[in-house]
């Protein structure tokens, strides 16, 4: 493994350490609320690698800096970071936490009807209800 | 929470501060990073920090959930009013370039047209939400 | 930092302290989008991330408690599930092109008439803006619609009457609701 390679792709490990951080919390924890938590960790890592890929190296953030009947002067000269990912990412956060209130509607109904976020739990609720039918 | 002054002094002081930045980002958003989306956000965030320090009630009799709620709705209609005043126009659905004899200027208008509308929708939506949450608490018989 | 602030999200479990990580890595990581040049994104998150959704999260924890159980489970069989994933993305990133590098294909599609053509056609220096409400106007339509329909489940969900039921009322209550 060459330091080259280490320093081009070091961006996605990242990522997919978090990716995996937040994959690990969504499956081995029981609880509804820590689930949407890594849920959340997930996801942003999924932000992540898209901003990365539209960065360039040495680039700097996609706002014109002339005056934009200038002809395009200023395209040709200086260097932007790709403006795309960040389009789709700035629509995605904002229907992940509208999604994410969602699911915390849903955990606050559960809790309600079950007294319990914990997922064994309510597998052992639904159990007892159903033995005493 | 409520008896603490110095939160409630910095609260109604930032209030309009954090109400004004919002609509600044809103209709700077063509010239710094901004629109619609931060905008709504931000605004929600001001209200919801006012119904921490002073309780939800009072906030709820400046902003009843009900207006909260048309605003949610009132959003997508802008958005998608635009589209169909451009269309009623003879350009296609959502071509700004109708808007104004000048294309470019037709798409300035248009950009914040839509991006008023994406302002109310999420600023009706995070209002509505935080409030659904925030008083599911108190409303129990 | 964030890897930190992650790992750390899976220790605690104390919900409150796991929400307010939770805006902490989500201030972090719209820091490192400054540094990526995505200062739009990195202003939605700081806004999103760190303010509405905290606030949201305690809510939430209010009416649904606090406490955590631990694990029931060996946390062998997750560990292997990751590990395995991980490697297999790992493994897929050896092709990828390399970061910040010009030449990238993402670079190369449409990103350049968005930049060169913007200033002609739409007439505003940001082109994040730009694309996002003209260029790319059907999908922001689409987004704006799904945060209502996000806005709708959740006055489904909870604008009714609470029915707060035990576990032992719940059995009481099940022969009446039918």
């Amino acid at each position: 493994m060459s330091v080259d390679l280490f320093v081009s792709h070091y961006n996605y490990w990242v990522v997919i350490f978090l990716m995996m951080v937040g994959f690990y919390i969504l499956i081995s924890r029981g609880n509804l609320i820590k689930k949407i938590v890594g849920l959340n960790v997930f996801q942003t890592s999924v932000f992540m690698l898209y901003i990365s890929m539209g960065k360039i190296t040495g680039g700097t953030p996609p706002i014109l800096l002339d005056d934009p009947h200038g002809e395009g002067e200023a395209v040709g000269h200086v260097l932007y970071s790709n403006p795309l990912p960040h389009v789709l990412i700035l629509t995605a956060i904002v229907v992940g936490i509208a999604t994410t209130s969602v699911g915390l509607a849903l955990a606050v109904r559960i809790k309600e009807a079950y007294g319990t976020l914990e997922e064994d739990e309510i597998n052992r609720v639904e159990a007892q209800t159903e033995a005493a039918e | 929470m409520r008896e603490e002054i110095v939160v409630r002094v910095g609260a109604k002081v930032l209030t309009p501060f954090i109400i004004m930045f919002a609509l600044y980002v809103h209709f700077h958003g063509d010239y710094s990073p901004g629109g619609g989306f931060q905008a709504g956000v931000i605004l929600a965030a001001a209200f919801a920090l006012l119904a921490l320090v002073y309780g939800l009630e009072a906030v709820q009799r400046v902003l009843p959930p009900w207006f909260a709620q048309m605003c949610a709705g009132l959003g997508v209609l802008i958005y998608a009013g635009v589209g169909v005043v451009t269309v009623l126009l003879g350009h296609n659905y959502l071509g700004y370039g109708a808007l104004a004899h000048d294309p470019e200027h037709g798409q300035h208008y248009g950009i914040m047209a839509v991006e008023l509308g994406v302002l109310v929708t999420v600023f009706g939506v995070m209002v509505t939400v935080f409030y659904l949450f925030a008083g599911r608490g108190t409303m129990k018989p | 930092m964030l890897g930190a602030a992650g790992l750390a999200l899976l220790r605690i479990r104390n919900l409150f302290a796991v929400v307010m990580l939770a805006g902490i890595y989500s201030l972090l990581s719209a820091g490192l989008f400054t540094v990526m040049d995505a200062v739009d994104v990195a202003f939605t998150e700081a806004a999103v991330g760190a303010g509405i959704s905290t606030v949201l999260f305690l809510a939430a924890l209010a009416l649904a408690g606090h406490h955590e159980n631990k694990p029931g489970h060996t946390p062998l069989l997750p560990m292997l599930v990751v590990v395995i994933t991980g490697a297999a993305l790992v493994y897929g990133t050896m092709d990828m092109p390399g970061f910040g590098d010009p030449d990238n294909p993402v670079h190369h599609h449409v990103a350049d008439h968005y930049l060169e053509e913007s200033p002609h056609e739409i007439g505003i220096p940001n082109v994040v803006t730009a694309v996002l409400a003209s260029y790319r106007g059907y999908d922001t339509m689409g987004e704006t619609t799904v945060v209502f329909a996000a806005a709708v489940g959740v006055m489904l969900l909870l604008a009714g009457g609470v029915r707060s039921r035990g576990r032992a009322g719940r059995q009481a209550g099940e022969e009446g609701d039918g």
